[in-house]
């Protein structure tokens, strides 16, 4: 499982893979009938949630604002819980802090529980490279872990395999021995996934999660999972690692209720998700369980320089998911053709932001621009908005290229010019009626092979609009 | 001014309001009786109607390709040509959450344009939203060749004005069409300005999706507010040679009288 992708393909290329792909066709097309329906549904049994939704924009603004007196605030109150916290600039210090935890805690077996920061910096793959097993344990990162792929949905990791991939899959890497129940529905699946893990979490040295929020006033990190191995990750192994990007701290507890009554909406249609868990320090004298250690592991990599920049929206994001299952690129390509873990409209605006727009040349662009993921999004992020201003960086950088640049510079020196324009408009009419011939559509125009290798084009009157209309005025004049 | 207001000043004979049309690019070039379609109806609304001839295009394709410069400067002049008009009034929603939305944000950091593109975002209106909001008019009856009409709410108009019931009340006076809507219409088309040419295969896929939503619909006229995805939709249904015919819904506000898009008159 590698956290690229390799340099070879383009979003293009992988793009036109995944249209030929029946099966990942056929897993897409769950989405637009199953989870827009449900949204739309349990939004609508919450009549604040707009509300609600420009409360959360302003918390985070706020958070934004002040991230060093909050970042410090929680450290403090961590530290006083009993735990660590560590500070990584970049994927690479984050994977060696986490390491040198692992490998000081003696760890053969480590379990994961979901967590796309984690996929971020790649920390399972330094883990497996230093000797360990890396056990996910959410069901889907789990599948796509045997199936040596990336995740293709922030929430949904599993969502581009099919029922039958997965039996596939498991009837392949599971032993008679771990599993010898039937195959024939969701639920054995799950359940086959279950008794299969059950085994690692005991025997489990590390427990790795992720964070949807870092409360500043308690000095807890809050998971909203829905398999319940979270919580089986954090408390049952000997020590708890607990990654997140510095932008996920909140003030108060507070605002984790309200953070969590958009989180479960946006993202699975829930209300609540099953659980929303807690972690506050190791284990205490008299506590039942829990873990010896309690470390954190905030990580910057890009973040602070998107602060402190046009982007700054961004960093709103909580990884719903929602603006994927809305987007109709998305919806056409799935996950994987966005190349990097983070896909759909969040992606096309984070990834060129955390891994360099050059990188990602295409994500900008390759957008609608229809607006749907910002209607949606439950913190107001203006995703289309950003990934305009992205297209700015990328002409203003003259990353665009020289051929295009080339048709702007004759756009615009049209449309500054009404006469030439007319003029250009009236030559296109004749040219393109030429093309036509007898026909009411063209098929096929020179320099236009983008619109017409799918679609044809309308043949032009002989007249455009003002030719018509001055016409049209000049008579009704005389006729006065 | 409210609506009732608008209506009693326009019984009572007063001035009537000096529209400018903004007739956008597409419509100029490929299908003019959409734009002339739209000036009649302002007309029949009670409006005085000009198209000034210094106008081009609002600026999209540079905006949307990141070329904000000149996004800028064509901002300005647009500005300019229309400022002595009550209204500017465009046959398409896109160009007008442009003019509306963009204009301003592209101005933002200018303190002597930013007023004055606030002022125009304020008077900029796309058509059928003007007819229906702004002067509480609707069309007279007209009959046409009895058909099942399903509209696309393009996303500009519908996520960027607001724009789904105005269309559809306007058409509730159209004798002999049926409105049938079909299964996700408020979803995207495929079309995204540059997007349809840079990305071809994916669009074709988001609009094959729509055309089968369509053919679900069971409609054999497809009307809708943006001629940039019309001709994207209609494109394609001529290119799988589809049997829906596509018109602006202005053309059909006025009776259709002209042949579908894409189509050569006999």
């Amino acid at each position: 499982m590698s956290p690229g992708v390799s340099s070879s393909s383009t979003f293009k290329t992988r793009a036109t893979g995944a249209l030929a792909d029946p099966q990942l066709q056929a897993a897409l097309g769950m989405l637009g009938e199953g989870w827009i329906e449900k949204r739309r549904r349990v939004v609508s049994l919450l009549p604040e949630f707009e509300l609600l939704r420009e409360k959360a924009k302003e918390v985070k603004d706020h958070v934004l604002e002040n991230l060093d007196t909050y970042l410090e605030r929680y450290e403090a109150e961590v530290t006083r819980q009993g735990g660590i916290v560590h500070w990584a600039s970049d994927a690479a210090q984050a994977r060696e802090i986490i390491l040198k935890i692992c490998r000081d805690a003696d760890a053969k077996v480590v379990t994961r529980g979901k967590s796309m920061v984690g996929e971020e910096i790649g920390v399972c793959e330094a883990l497996e490279g230093a000797g360990m097993r890396v056990v996910e344990t959410d069901l889907g990162e789990y599948i796509v872990q045997l199936a040596h792929e990336m995740p293709s949905h922030i929430v949904f990791p599993a969502l581009h395999k099919t029922f039958d991939q997965i039996t596939d899959l498991f009837a392949e890497h599971h032993s008679a021995a771990e599993y010898d129940g039937p195959r024939e529905t969701v639920a054995d699946v799950v359940g086959e996934a279950r008794q299969v893990l059950r085994q690692q979490f005991f025997i489990a040295d590390v427990g790795i999660t992720g964070a949807n929020y870092l409360v500043a006033e308690t000095g807890s990190s809050v998971i909203c999972t829905n398999e319940g191995n979270g919580d089986l990750t954090s408390t049952l192994a000997r020590v708890h690692i607990v990654t997140a990007g510095i932008e996920r701290v909140v003030p108060t507890l507070d605002d984790v209720a309200l953070f969590t009554r958009l989180l479960g909406r946006s993202a699975t249609a829930q209300e609540i998700t099953a659980y929303t868990t807690f972690s506050t320090g190791p284990k205490r004298e008299g506590d039942l369980d829990g873990p010896g250690a309690y470390h954190v592991v905030l990580i910057d990599n890009g973040r602070s320089r998107v602060l402190a920049g046009q982007f700054r929206e961004m960093l709103r994001c909580i990884r719903c998911g929602a603006c994927m299952n809305h987007c109709p690129v998305y919806g056409a390509v799935g996950g994987h053709a966005y190349g990097w873990i983070y896909p759909g409209p969040m992606g096309a605006v984070l990834s060129p932001l955390l891994q360099g727009i050059e990188k990602n040349a295409d994500l900008p662009n390759a957008c609608t621009l229809n607006g749907r993921c910002a209607e949606v999004c439950p913190v107001k992020i203006p995703l289309p908005t950003l990934l305009k201003k992205l297209r700015g960086v990328q002409f203003d950088a003259r990353l665009t290229s020289p051929s295009s640049r080339w048709m702007l510079r004759v756009f615009g020196a049209l449309a500054q010019r009404p006469r030439l324009y007319h003029l250009a408009t009236r030559l296109s009419a004749r040219v393109l009626r030429f093309i036509g011939g007898r026909r009411g559509s063209i098929a096929r125009v020179p320099f236009a092979g983008g619109w017409t290798e799918v679609r044809d084009l309308p043949k032009p009157p002989a007249r455009t609009f003002f030719d018509q209309w001055r016409n049209e005025r000049a008579t009704e004049e005389k006729q006065r | 001014m409210e609506r009732a207001q608008q209506a009693a000043a326009r019984r009572d004979g007063i001035r009537a309001p000096r529209v400018g049309l903004f007739v956008t690019c597409l419509a100029n070039l490929f299908r003019p009786s959409a734009a002339l379609a739209a000036a009649r109806l302002l007309e029949e609304a009670g409006c005085s109607v000009e198209a000034p001839q210094a106008q081009t295009c609002c600026g999209q394709p540079a905006l949307n390709s990141g070329d904000f410069n000149d996004a800028r400067q064509i901002a300005r002049r647009t500005l300019e040509i229309f400022e002595g008009f009550d209204y500017v009034v465009a046959p398409s929603g896109s160009c007008v959450r442009t003019l509306r939305h963009d204009y301003p944000d592209l101005l933002a950091d200018d303190p002597v344009w930013l007023p004055r593109a606030q002022q125009f975002a304020a008077r900029a209106f796309e058509l059928t939203s003007f007819l229906h909001d702004v002067l509480a008019w609707q069309p007279p009856r007209v009959a046409v060749p009895a058909c099942t009409l399903t509209y696309h709410d393009t996303c500009s108009g519908l996520r960027g004005l607001g724009i789904q019931a105005q269309p559809r009340a306007l058409l509730a006076n159209i004798e002999g069409v049926t409105v049938k809507e079909m299964k996700d219409t408020d979803v995207c088309c495929g079309f995204g300005g540059t997007f349809c040419v840079k990305y071809p295969e994916i669009s074709r896929k988001i609009v094959d999706d729509k055309i089968g939503n369509i053919q679900g619909s069971g409609a054999t006229v497809l009307a809708g507010g943006d001629l940039g995805c019309l001709m994207n939709i209609g494109g394609r249904l001529k290119r799988r040679d589809v049997d829906v015919k596509v018109y602006h819904i202005a053309e059909i506000l006025t009776g259709m009288t002209v042949e579908p898009l894409g189509e050569e008159p006999s």
